[in-house]
């Protein structure tokens, strides 16, 4: 009985120990936990077109040869600390920084600092077919494919240890702010030497090694990411030692750890109104360079037709979708870009909601009596679409009004992109985050014939006359005749409707108080560089100033 | 004692013969192929789908596919999961601890809280006290446990701040796997932030064991007050207490040792109710055990998954039914002797 007694109350003093949580503080000072909606694929961007995974590996694991910085978007050195390009834009030379390492993890030790090898190999293995390294992983390089940058540079030349020429095979607008985007990076050559000794080539992509400001300690699928600060990083190192992402697929589960402090920073929250609240939380959003859209797949009767396409659009109220979806935080799309783009036209019309001329379109296509259609939705949320099951539903809704019978699909979210890339579908509702400002971005990737052939464009739809007119706008240097073409383009889509763009959205973020530094950009992935934690140990009326302050900010920003 | 472990060891070997031939025909229930079912191999080429093939023998009388199967169990294969197309084996032997640790706690709340309550609400027979803790009982057996799970994740994670609402331990704590009890891992673990760790698992772990303590506890109240009453009401007491016995005497060394003995027998049988109710509780508080899993490869229609889950969750209910039997035989003489299965 004595024994008895003495364990209770042994037990009982780890359950009251368990409150006294002070000496946890110097860990989760310097530490921060990260919400994220979903896993990432792999840990090579260079592989995937993903948010969840550009968010998970670019900034936190890679760098670029340039990338942008400011709010201007200037391209900036990175990993080239100077770049010259030569007057016919067909040659671009890089010259490289003498002092980036790479990380130095339980799986590889580097022996040397990066040089031009590094750079070559990160890309031949993108574009060269023959390399060894191309088809580990399965050989799929979206980004690379769908904004043609295998047929663009013919040729990279090392011209010493830290100096590097692209030949391009004709000067192109878009090839710098492609190379600054989050796909870009540069991997390991002698890393890769060594898996191929090891006999083990895919670690590559899933043991990543880069020269970002963290490196990978652990993952475990579908739970967590861990990662270790670069200690050597060839910037000043992250201000954090250890930054985890906590993989939280559903929305309230985000905002509980948000609310119950177990998460630091969160992706995508929801009840936006109870986080303003709080006075030790902070809502953020900002303008993304993005749409989602309602796509048709074009392969499939009886959308291979224009104008049952043309009347689904006339159908289907964005208004509502605007306000009950995204709940008024987004702006309409009437094309492709949003407003804030230089390239787009102010002539665009404002989508019009017309369910009489939709009817009167599917009679004339010889449908008075509707059909029914399988209308496939992401099972995640995006920034462009947060919730895309109840878009489905509205649009439903909408449909049934001119006698079209809509089935919703669902599947889990990897399962959805690759049937979708394999043409399962009938139409489908998606959308496209920016990965750099250039509007290309917007035009190639989603409606161009060779993203229908590496599958990033899931309507399937090739228009000669709008591939001419983009292709076009690539190549001259001209702003305004750009803009023209651009303008060209989007009539070609207004008039063709392969799809039918609903909104752009703002991206949100939530965060404690205490997490001070920049995460999201306007485009690509977020950035936990610059991240660092305040001491909790600070007076509560400070907390209060600043929130007081920041609300403000907040409202200014959110309205 | 022999004939009694021989009995027992006989049954647990035809239960499980009879649960291996459920989880074997349900490969022929559920839609699909039948072989991708127990396999869960469903990117396989067309070589590795003979080989696989060869392997189950199916080409032979559905007897010998059994046998064949059985074999695959007990070398501890139980086929790829559909979903994520790792061995279901290694998936199980990390999850199931996870799982084992939480019902074990909440075992041991239920048991430090509902015996002594039953106790009192015995000896308070018809009483103020009695009532009190019978309607209690009555009113957290009633409450939904999913419900239940909310309530607690708002009150004591939201709204008080005082546990976590999810997972085993704060992410920020690297524990190396080795038993796969959290605890005993972080024992074993060399990190410079052990104790912060035990401490701040201990946290995690108070809110979801209560909740699955509730309905067990008010079981083992109701279970305890019962043997008490009947224990309180034999000869041997009446006679104790005509000898003189201060009542504090009687209730602590007779009334006290005999009801337990009792409660002890169902404590097997409420296990297989405590994995129930730590199932749906695993999900609400993200707990990474063995129930999680199972609901989720349900809700993918993840067949080999969902199969082999069972199998093992009712191995392992079973195995904790017999050990209670044995803990009870060796506690109690009178159920050694009863070799006939009178009771």
């Amino acid at each position: 009985m004595n024994n008895l007694k003495f364990i209770s109350i042994l037990l009982l003093c780890f359950l009251l120990s368990a409150c006294n949580e002070e000496g946890k503080l110097s860990l989760s000072e310097r530490s921060v936990i990260y919400c994220a909606e979903g896993s990432p694929e792999t840990f090579n961007p260079q592989l995937v077109t993903s948010g969840t995974t550009i968010d998970a590996t670019s900034n936190q694991l890679y760098n670029r040869l340039i990338a942008y910085q400011g709010d201007d978007n200037i391209l900036s050195p990175a990993i080239a600390k100077s770049w010259h390009v030569t007057r016919d834009g067909k040659k671009v030379t890089f010259y490289l920084r003498k002092d980036i390492t790479f990380h130095q993890t339980d799986y590889f030790a580097p022996t040397r600092t990066l040089n031009a090898d590094d750079v070559i190999f990160s890309f031949e293995r993108v574009l060269n077919f023959a390399h060894p390294y191309h088809l580990v992983s399965g050989g799929n390089y979206p980004f690379f494919q769908d904004v043609g940058l295998n047929d663009l540079i013919y040729d990279i030349e090392k011209i010493n240890e830290y100096t590097v020429r692209f030949h391009l095979a004709q000067a192109d607008n878009s090839f710098l702010a492609n190379l600054a985007t989050d796909f870009a990076v540069i991997l390991s050559a002698e890393y890769a030497e060594q898996l191929t000794k090891l006999k083990a080539k895919s670690d590559i992509d899933t043991h990543p090694i880069g020269t970002g400001p963290f490196k990978l300690k652990e993952y475990r699928v579908g739970s967590l990411i861990r990662f270790y600060r670069h200690k050597q990083y060839w910037q000043e190192p992250a201000k954090i030692d250890q930054l985890v992402f906590d993989i939280t697929p559903s929305n309230t589960g985000r905002l509980t750890k948000l609310l119950a402090k177990e998460c630091d920073v969160v992706a995508y929250p929801i009840a936006h109104e109870k986080i303003v609240q709080h006075e030790d939380l902070s809502l953020e959003a900002v303008t993304a360079l993005n749409v989602g859209y309602f796509g048709f797949n074009i392969n499939k009767a009886p959308f291979d037709n224009k104008l049952v396409r043309q009347a689904i659009s006339y159908a289907i109220n964005k208004e509502t979708l605007l306000d009950t979806v995204y709940q008024g935080k987004a702006e309409m799309a009437n094309s492709l870009i949003p407003k804030t783009s230089w390239a787009y036209d102010n002539n665009i019309t404002k989508q019009e909601f017309n369910p009489e001329l939709a009817k009167s379109l599917l009679n004339f296509a010889g449908y008075s009596d509707g059909f029914t259609m399988d209308l496939w939705a992401m099972p995640i949320q995006r920034p462009y679409n947060p919730n895309a099951i109840t878009m489905a539903k509205l649009i439903q809704s909408d449909l049934k009004k001119i006698n079209i019978k809509v089935n919703i699909i669902s599947f889990e979210w990897s399962t959805f992109l690759q049937r979708l890339k394999q043409g399962e579908h009938q139409a489908f509702l998606l959308g496209w985050s920016a990965d750099h400002p250039d509007p290309d971005n917007f035009f190639t990737p989603i409606l161009s014939c060779s993203a229908a052939q590496t599958g990033s464009n899931t309507t399937f739809w090739c228009d000669r006359e709008y591939d001419d007119t983009i292709k076009k706008a690539l190549h001259t240097n001209n702003i305004k005749q750009r803009k023209k073409y651009y303008a060209q383009a989007m009539a070609i889509l207004a008039e063709e409707v392969p799809v039918i763009p609903i909104a752009h959205s703002k991206r949100y973020q939530a965060r404690g108080e205490n997490v001070l530094g920049d995460i999201l950009a306007p485009f690509g992935g977020i950035n936990f560089y610059n991240v660092s934690k305040k001491s909790l140990n600070i007076e509560k009326e400070e907390i209060k100033s600043n929130h007081r302050s920041k609300q403000n900010n907040s409202n200014t920003g959110v309205n | 004692m022999l004939i009694f472990t021989l009995r027992r060891l006989s049954l647990f070997f035809f239960t499980m013969l009879l649960l291996t031939l459920l989880s074997f025909s349900l490969n022929f229930l559920f839609p699909g192929e039948t072989i991708i079912n127990l396999t869960g191999a469903i990117n396989a080429t067309p070589s590795q789908l003979i080989e696989i093939n060869e392997a189950y023998q199916t080409h032979r009388n559905i007897f010998w596919q059994y046998i064949t199967y059985l074999k695959h169990i007990a070398n501890g294969d139980l086929g790829l999961s559909m979903a994520s197309q790792s061995s279901i084996s290694t998936e199980i032997v990390t999850l199931l601890p996870a799982t084992i640790e939480l019902s074990l706690v909440a075992l041991y709340i239920a048991m430090l809280v509902g015996i002594p309550l039953g106790f009192i609400a015995a000896i308070k027979h018809s009483k103020l006290t009695d009532n009190l803790i019978l309607s209690i009982s009555m009113l957290g057996y009633s409450i939904p446990v999913f419900w239940l799970g909310l309530l607690a994740i708002l009150t004591f994670s939201i709204s008080l701040g005082w546990f976590p609402s999810a997972g085993q331990i704060s992410l920020l704590f690297e524990i190396k796997p080795v038993t796969g009890i959290q605890f005993i891992d972080i024992l074993l673990s060399d990190s410079p932030y052990k104790w912060q760790a035990f401490s701040d698992a201990t946290a995690h772990i108070i809110l979801p064991a209560c909740v699955i303590a509730v309905a067990p506890t008010t079981i083992f109240i109701r279970l305890a007050r019962t043997s008490m009453i009947e224990v309180l009401d034999t000869s041997y007491i009446r006679a104790a207490s005509a000898k003189g016995l201060t009542f504090q005497q009687i209730i602590f060394r007779h009334a006290i040792r005999n009801s337990l003995i009792k409660i002890i027998r169902h404590v097997g049988l409420q296990f297989a109710n405590l994995i129930t109710i730590a199932m749906v509780t695993e999900v609400i508080f993200s707990w990474p055990g063995i129930g999680r899993w199972l609901i989720e490869s349900i809700y993918q229609r993840d067949y080999t998954a969902i199969e082999s889950g069972l199998l093992v969750l009712s191995c392992f209910i079973f195995v904790v039914h017999i050990l209670t039997d044995f803990i009870y035989a060796a506690l109690n003489p009178l159920a050694r002797g009863n070799k006939y299965g009178a009771r």
